[in-house]
């Protein structure tokens, strides 16, 4: 049976006796694009990171839990399975000794995958993630590929994973704006294709508006506006939602931003 | 006279493979260019086009393989020791990178404080002042002056190198996707202090972006790079409409202002909690 809808209820995390992440809630649906977004600091990462039980040293969480269509289920269970991970810095997620192929080899053998079905579907994740030569790709090591290149890498081992929900911790922040553009598109097309749900962490409201059907934004670890992605652009509440959306805005021309 | 300019600038650099062939790989390919004292000036490219290298090259710290960069006419290459540190103090760059661009073992405070010692004539007795005058300049409080690097976020660290630039009154000041990390509504504050020290105190600026909305809002004219050559020279105009095939692809990619779709607001299982 496929999940449906991931629930996270009142997460808090603290970094000794500071409160950096004060009960956040949040649900996300297939096919649905959540976006969480906030100034750097805001508790954003931490958010998700707590939800998969891969909080950073020093910080805790300390209240809060998962559930997964309407049933609690334990962080290590949703790591991988239901809910896959697509990091900002490329570079940095890889092992540079090894290959693109013993990272999917580890994938598929965390998963628990039959060994003989790794190669066709791996090589099938490669290609839906817009990198074709699958098999050339694989012999490469991180070094040898390009930052947009190792992005779609890391989005073909979510892929891979067959899980139903994804995190994007800030998918497109290293990128230039060619590839930018050309991974928010991939990652609409999974939307479209796979019914994926996507948590899309961001500071730039550009993104935003590219792909977020609803948008949750932070600031001093709480959530301070909830709302779909127009009303957020045209009625924003918040005044923390208010600088954002202003900040964005006057960076266009006049002419694109009236209706 | 200009400020700084490249002429026929080419640039390899050569790979050696295990079994020590060595090839050489094009990065820049007969760029030229000028820079006027007090103007701003984007240079607009994908990544890998050569735009990184160009700043390099034109700061000095590296050397073009064929051709000449020049500050105020005078090639850097056969400058005397005199000019050679007037141009060390009056071409500044911050770098993409903040971490990497400072020593971690120092304070704050020593970190801006080394242009002030090495390429300024300013009594020791009067750095301290400076220094918090600089921290100010670049939106951070004066108590900051005695931490140290890893105590800081990316956004702090790249406006402290933005103040460190400043500390020896350079002439131009080259920046090499420099706001690229920060939050926007700092790289707009960024943006305007530039725009500020440009009309005020007459300093240059060569911004390097991928990114044309910045160009728009800051920039007087913008050079467009592909694959190391330079492909277009534009004035910057509202809304900037760019000839090259280059230009129009980076145009075109550049994020909507407003989301295109209408809201699919959908049944929730619970309501978020606003705190």
């Amino acid at each position: 049976m496929s999940h449906q809808t991931l629930n996270l209820v009142d997460i808090a995390v603290d970094a000794g006796a500071i409160r950096l992440v004060d009960g956040v809630s949040l649900t996300l649906a297939r096919g649905e694009v959540v976006a969480l977004v906030g100034a750097s600091g805001s508790g954003k990462s931490l958010t998700c990171a707590a939800a998969l039980d891969a909080l950073p040293a020093g910080t805790r969480r300390q209240g809060g839990q998962v559930w997964l269509d309407g049933a609690p289920i334990a962080p290590e269970r949703l790591r991988g399975r239901v809910v896959a991970s697509v990091l900002q810095n490329p570079r940095s997620a890889f092992n540079p000794v090894r290959t693109l192929g013993d990272h999917a080899e580890e994938t598929l053998q965390a998963l628990g995958m039959e060994k003989s079905c790794w190669k066709e579907r791996i090589h099938r994740a490669l290609r839906e993630a817009g990198l074709d030569e699958p098999q050339r790709l694989l012999g490469l090591y991180p070094f040898e590929m390009s930052g947009g290149m190792l992005q779609r890498a890391m989005i073909a081992l979510a892929l891979a994973s067959e899980a139903p929900f994804l995190f994007a911790d800030e998918p497109t922040t290293d990128l230039d704006v060619i590839h930018q553009r050309e991974i928010l598109d991939l990652l609409a097309g999974l939307r479209e294709r796979f019914g994926l749900g996507i948590l899309l962490i961001t500071h730039d409201m550009g993104v935003v508006a590219r792909l977020a059907d609803r948008v949750l934004v932070m600031d001093q670890g709480c959530v301070q506006e909830s709302a779909p992605v127009e009303a957020i652009f045209r009625q924003p509440r918040h005044a923390v939602t208010r600088a954002l959306v202003a900040a964005h805005l006057s960076l266009y021309p006049a002419q694109e931003i009236t209706p | 006279m200009s400020l700084l300019s490249a002429r026929d600038v080419h640039h390899h650099y050569s790979r050696t493979s295990l079994f020590r062939t060595r090839t050489a790989v094009a990065v820049l390919e007969d760029v030229s260019l000028e820079l006027q004292p007090g103007e701003i000036v984007g240079l607009l490219g994908r990544s890998g086009c050569g735009k990184s290298t160009l700043a390099r090259l034109l700061t000095g710290l590296e050397t073009p393989t064929r051709g000449e960069v020049l500050f105020e006419g005078a090639a850097l290459s056969r400058l005397d020791k005199a000019r050679r540190r007037d141009f060390r103090r009056r071409v500044q760059m911050v770098f993409q990178d903040p971490q990497g661009a400072v020593n971690p073992r120092l304070t704050v405070a020593e970190i801006i404080g080394e242009p002030l010692i090495h390429l300024t004539d300013l009594p020791r007795a009067r750095h301290a002042g400076r220094i918090v005058k600089l921290l100010k300049r670049a939106g951070l409080a004066a108590p900051m002056a005695h931490r140290y690097p890893f105590e800081l976020s990316g956004g702090e660290l790249q406006r402290v190198c933005i103040a460190r630039a400043l500390a020896s009154n350079p002439s131009l000041i080259v920046l090499d996707e420099a706001v690229s990390n920060l939050d926007l509504h700092l790289q707009i504050q960024m943006l305007d202090l530039f725009a500020l020290l440009s009309r005020e105190q007459g300093v240059a600026f060569l911004f390097v972006t991928h990114d044309l909305r910045l160009v728009e809002r800051v920039c007087s004219r913008v050079l467009v790079m592909e694959r190391g050559r330079v492909v277009e020279n534009a004035a910057v105009s509202a809304p900037l409409s760019l000839v090259s095939s280059e230009g129009r692809a980076l145009a075109e990619a550049v994020l909507p202002a407003l989301p295109r779709r209408l809201s699919t607001a959908r049944e929730h299982l619970a309501p978020e909690r606003v705190c």
